[in-house]
């Protein structure tokens, strides 16, 4: 026989104000079942869940339904109470009459009538109730880190300083990404490589770091705290346990024109190369595609200079599969492709820039390798048509950027910052020249950001024009830039030797496949999505998965080492335990009744549902059924909507209960 | 091969030049051009700048005709012209009450089904392999510099037509004939358009623009697909000359002289005589 | 400004997409006529976003533009200048605040249309002697009359001069398509004044 404690929260004059706290009392007490209902004051306060659990002994309660706000706000605070005095906590149900009554009518009367209903409804369902208990999950203490940038250093290093295995997967043939290729960082003009390659050296030494370089998530299987991820290491043709990274092999390489990646094109490398010299792991990989052996079938020059003998002209792909328990994403960003981006059929956007038309058009990174000591010119700013020293450069901002017709509808962020950057690192080098730059708007939120910017134009002189440039053309080996300056209102067309086009911010390629396999959300450009976007920015809906760095959203490096630092915390958080718990509130399946469809396999979004066998003891196949994983399922319910014979149910929020709850409506 | 055709009053006017550059050059492919019944003139600039109803029903009604006379492909080489009627038939497919409101107002039902074509697009359905299977002497003397102009590509969501920034599909062409095609800057810069009467310096002062960019490249000569072009860098180059002190000299022809000159036929059957810069 | 003009308007530039403009000032950047205008393409479309119409209309500006359409296709958000220098030059006519130093652009339009509602297709000839004698009565200037006077025997010489010209057939079906458009026109207009293809019609009298 059920005995139901109802309790109804005033929250102060919040629901007092609009509901007869009083008056639904006295209705709901008449309820089938209900053997105490009363109101107060502050039912999430000290006195107010003592009363509950005062009522819960003395009535010798089997439920109760807490009328009050969100479930969000205060369900775990009374499920909590309802522990301490030994009811099972899932036999607690809350009724919204704030949130969902009293903020939202403000007719008394109707008010409280609807307050009534809500509660009648919990109560129900609180009928149907049984008692759950927790899930309990085993954690694989070891964590995976995909993308070796700036992010996915960092949070590989703070996670294995806290004493933790982390497997580090990365693309390209070393770590580094994209702000190994900069030149100065802002605000403060340190030397990228400077602050970064001593990390990197840490995360290639760290006895608790393994390293996959050249390597790619190929599939992951499994759930929070338990991931099994298979990583396809690209076949390198150089052993990496022989080599030294002597060098000799790329010093002898007769291929040597192929573009370098790592330049952006600026540059040419071998055949067999590191992608910069503070590589990690410094230890080189053949390009097939540029190679003579495997053009040709002749050369071989690499294999008779290594004296390690690690060259491998038969390498092959491998896999490797790491268990993991918690995943985080750092896989960074791109540059918007000017004028190359693909629209259903064409490809859209900035014919009138002329980029990839005019070799002295170039995009922002491309402008780092030029101005970067490592780069292909040694860090003197020569352009690239004809290697003469640039006196005049037009800087152009948000090219794809804040342009839905051409490009991209958001803000990159950090182009107006590094833009700033590029005038002054240009007036640092070339002290006779003339930086413009043309601009929307100044976008330079930050610690010493405007500053910085306000001394690129007060210090190094960069002439700021506000407005958009609509075309550029080549004049005998001068670059025609024809813009405006909406503040004096007259169109301004400057002549340049070269221009630099502050492309937008996109995530890295791939990334969304990538997603898919880790059940992660992202946005209709490509960023992932996380899970709140103030209270849980590192986290994701896919348990155990986080993220952080340029993948979620346009950042700079100082924003995305703090990200990352968080994302390594949430990991620490899991690893603090030996088992997870996990609400019980998930699907169940009803294995004697299932009819083996697999209706419900094919449909979860999550893949949490298997299919099962059901052996007797000899081992003779009874039947088969459908199972639910509990370290995956979500209890999102749409197996429960698609079982053609009903033999699946959320725990706690089964069909019977919705239904008693919409035939308890009068 | 057959197309409507829609000469408009250019073609039958001061740039009857153009009208028979087009008719001797595709009668010269085998392709039969069929005129629209008592067309009406398209309203150009004046209606698109004055009255917005009448920029839609005076090529709406065009349309209509083109219907009525069973001509699905309709040739209009002005651009003007074949501009305006993309743009009549775009606000009409995007509204049933458009198309009853319009039909009702030129008096004949409209669909808005009628594929409107330029010069070139006509060229490119005859085929680059037909025209070049006809052409009996190589273009090689020219050195063209082509030239668009505003309304062969824009608006680029109506017109749907080569690219708008850097459009190559008449040096495509060309090129197949033997000419040499230069690359120049201007391809899609404004002549001055229809401003001729009312507002000549501006006139001046862009054609000007374009004829010295298409000299600093090396171009012996100007080829356009717009009889307003045509008016503006041939019939205005004296003006220019004059006005800027300087000596141009550029011939400018149809994209339909070329064609024809390559197909065999002789200045004078295209109208080429009849231009205002001709060649020593 | 009564209240329901300034609705009327709002209507035409909505549909514009004037409000999604965010002045970047593309429009003006590549306009081949900005150094002729006494007004920018872009701070036109922002005399229009502020409702301040009055400048916009009584500009220079909009009667230099040459519809090139090089601002629309440019945009970054999809504005079309182009369409909002129509509107300002149709309203401008409509409210009679066309600007009084190019008024022969203007005369030249009008006297455009009025060609064509006669004819169905222009007549050259005429419409050159109708806009010569229109801005003559207008200004007073003799050089426009006189300009241009030595091409005749050179456009004669290569037959491109037709002293007639041609007409369509059915020319009051195109009277009638006149009359249904200014009724369109006016109906769209809030202050119900006619829409002047014929400066009869205009207000530089």
């Amino acid at each position: 026989m059920a005995r139901i404690g109802v309790f109804i929260c005033w929250c102060g004059e919040n629901i007092a104000r609009n509901v007869d706290v009083e008056q639904a009392a006295t209705q709901v007490a008449e309820l089938p079942g209900v053997a105490c209902a009363l109101a107060y004051k502050y039912m999430c306060s000290d006195p107010g869940q003592s009363l509950i659990r005062q009522k819960i002994a003395s009535e010798h309660l089997t439920g109760i339904v807490v009328a009050s706000c969100s479930p969000h706000m205060h369900l775990r605070t009374f499920r909590k109470a309802a522990a301490a005095e030994g009811l099972n906590p899932y036999l607690v149900e809350m009724a919204n009459i704030r949130e969902h009554c009293s903020w939202v009518h403000h007719d008394r009367a109707e008010a409280t009538a609807k307050a009534v209903e809500l509660i009648r409804m919990a109560v129900a369902k609180v009928r149907c109730d049984h008692a759950l208990q927790p899930i309990a999950i085993p954690v694989t203490r070891r964590a995976l880190v995909i993308g070796g940038g700036v992010a996915g250093i960092q949070a590989a290093l703070d996670i294995a300083d806290a004493g933790y295995q982390v497997v580090v997967v990365e693309r390209e043939p070393s770590i580094g990404g994209k702000m190994a290729g900069l030149s100065e960082t802002f605000p403060t003009l340190d030397c990228s490589q400077c602050i970064l390659t001593p990390r990197m050296v840490d995360v290639g030494q760290h006895p608790n770091i393994t390293l996959h370089t050249y390597s790619e998530v190929e599939s992951v299987e499994g759930y929070l705290g338990n991931f099994k991820v298979t990583i396809r290491k690209k076949a390198r043709y150089v052993d990496v346990a022989k080599c030294t990274g002597c060098g000799q092999c790329w010093n002898a390489c007769p291929s040597k024109k192929t573009p370098s990646a790592f330049d952006y094109n600026m540059g040419t490398r071998t055949a067999i190369y590191v992608p910069f010299p503070q590589a990690v792991p410094a230890r080189p990989v053949i390009d097939r595609n540029a190679c003579l052996h495997f053009l040709k079938g002749k050369c071989g020059v690499c294999a008779k200079k290594c004296q390690a003998g690690a060259i491998n002209y038969e390498d092959q792909d491998t896999s490797v599969v790491e268990e993991v328990g918690a995943v985080v994403v750092a896989t960074g960003f791109q540059l918007y492709q000017i004028g190359k981006e693909r629209n259903g059929d064409g490809t859209v956007g900035y014919g009138e820039y002329g980029y990839g038309e005019y070799p002295d058009v170039i995009d922002s990174l491309q402008f780092e390798r030029l101005v970067s000591a490592s780069g292909p010119t040694g860090g003197e700013i020569r352009r690239p048509s004809d290697g003469q020293v640039p006196k005049t450069v037009v800087f152009i901002s948000c090219v794809g950027s804040r342009d839905n017709a051409k490009g991209l509808s958001y803000c990159s962020k950090i182009c107006c910052m590094y833009t700033a950057k590029h005038t002054m690192l240009y007036k640092h080098k070339v002290h006779d020249g003339t930086a413009h730059v043309f601009y929307m708007d100044i976008r330079a939120g930050g610690k010493n950001y405007d500053e910085f910017v306000r001394r690129a134009i007060e210090q190094d002189g960069a002439q700021y024009h506000r407005g958009r440039v609509s075309k550029i053309t080549q004049e005998n080996g001068r670059l025609i830039v024809r813009g405006v300056d909406t503040l004096v209102g007259e169109p301004l067309t400057v002549e340049a030797d070269l221009v630099v086009l502050a492309s937008a911010m996109r995530p890295a390629d791939g990334v969304e496949p990538l997603a898919q396999k880790l059940n992660v959300g992202y946005d209709e450009n490509g960023f992932l999505s996380e899970s709140h976007p103030k209270l849980r920015p590192v986290e994701t809906n896919a348990a155990g998965v986080f993220v952080c760095g340029a993948c979620q959203g346009p950042k700079d490096i100082p924003e995305s080492v703090a990200q990352a630092t968080a994302a390594a915390g949430k990991v620490l958080v899991m690893f603090g335990h030996e088992k997870l718990a996990r609400e019980p509130e998930i699907a169940k399946v009803n294995e004697t009744n299932c009819a083996a469809c697999f209706t419900c396999v094919r449909a979860c979004p999550y893949t949490a549902i298997e299919k099962a066998e059901i052996r007797d003891r000899k081992g003779n196949l009874v039947k088969r059924t459908a199972r639910v994983n509990q370290g995956l399922c979500m209890g999102c319910g749409t197996c429960v909507a698609l079982c053609p014979s009903k033999s699946v149910d959320i725990e706690g929020f089964t069909e019977q209960q919705v239904y008693a709850m919409l035939e308890s409506l009068e | 091969m057959d197309f409507g055709y829609y000469p408009g009053c250019a073609l039958h006017g001061s740039s009857n030049d153009y009208g028979q550059s087009v008719h001797s050059c595709l009668d010269a492919l085998g392709v039969e051009l069929r005129e629209l019944n008592d067309w009406i003139c398209c309203g150009a600039t004046a209606a698109h700048s004055l009255n917005h109803a009448l920029a839609l029903a005076l090529p709406a009604r065009n349309l209509a005709i083109a219907e009525r006379d069973g001509l699905p492909n309709l040739l209009a080489p002005c651009p003007m012209c074949s501009m305006e009627l993309l743009k009549a038939q775009s606000a009409l497919a995007a509204s049933d009450d458009a198309r009853r409101t319009f039909s009702d107002v030129v008096e004949l039902p409209i669909r808005g089904d009628t594929q409107v074509l330029n010069l070139i697009q006509v060229l490119q359905q005859i085929g680059l392999e037909t025209i070049k299977g006809k052409a009996v002497r190589p273009l090689s003397d020219f050195h063209p510099a082509c030239y668009y102009g505003c309304l062969l590509t824009r608006p680029p969501e109506t017109l749907r037509f080569d690219d708008c920034e850097h459009p190559s599909s008449m040096e495509t062409i060309l090129r197949e004939l033997g000419a040499q095609p230069v690359e120049w800057n201007c391809k899609t810069e404004c002549c001055g358009a229809g401003m001729t009467m009312a507002d000549e310096d501006i006139v001046l002062k862009l054609s000007h623009k374009i004829l010295s960019n298409a000299k600093e490249h090396d171009a012996n000569c100007i080829v356009v697909a717009c009889p307003m072009c045509h008016v503006n860098l041939d019939m205005k180059q004296p003006d220019i000359d004059r006005r800027y002190d300087c000596h141009h000299d550029l011939p400018v022809y149809y994209l339909s002289d070329l064609v024809g000159l390559a197909l065999g036929l002789d200045e004078r059957s295209l109208g080429i005589d009849r231009h205002f810069v001709v060649k020593r | 400004m009564s209240k329901q003009i300034v609705s009327a308007e709002a209507g035409v530039f909505g549909r514009l997409h004037v409000a999604d403009c965010y002045q970047c000032g593309k429009c003006s950047a590549g306009c081949p006529v900005a150094e002729q205008m006494d007004m920018l393409p872009n701070q036109l479309v922002r005399l229009v976003q502020m409702g301040r119409f009055d400048r916009a209309l009584k500009s220079e500006a909009i009667w230099k533009c040459v519809s090139c359409m090089t601002c629309s296709t440019r945009c970054p958000k999809s504005v079309d200048c182009a369409g909002v220098m129509d509107a300002l030059r149709e309203l401008a006519v409509k409210q009679g605040k066309a600007s009084k130093k190019r008024l022969r652009t203007l005369l030249f339009q009008q006297a455009f249309l009025d060609n064509i509602r006669r004819n169905g297709r222009l007549r050259e000839v005429e419409l050159i002697g109708e806009f010569k004698t229109r801005a003559f009565l207008k200004d007073s200037n003799i050089s426009l009359m006189l300009s241009g006077a030595m091409l005749a025997p050179a456009l004669l010489k290569r037959k491109k001069f037709h002293l007639v010209g041609e007409r369509a057939k059915d020319r009051a079906v195109v009277a009638r398509i006149f009359e249904k458009c200014n009724r369109l026109a006016g109906a769209s207009s809030a202050n119900g004044r006619p829409p002047a293809a014929s400066p009869e019609n205009g207000q530089h009298r």
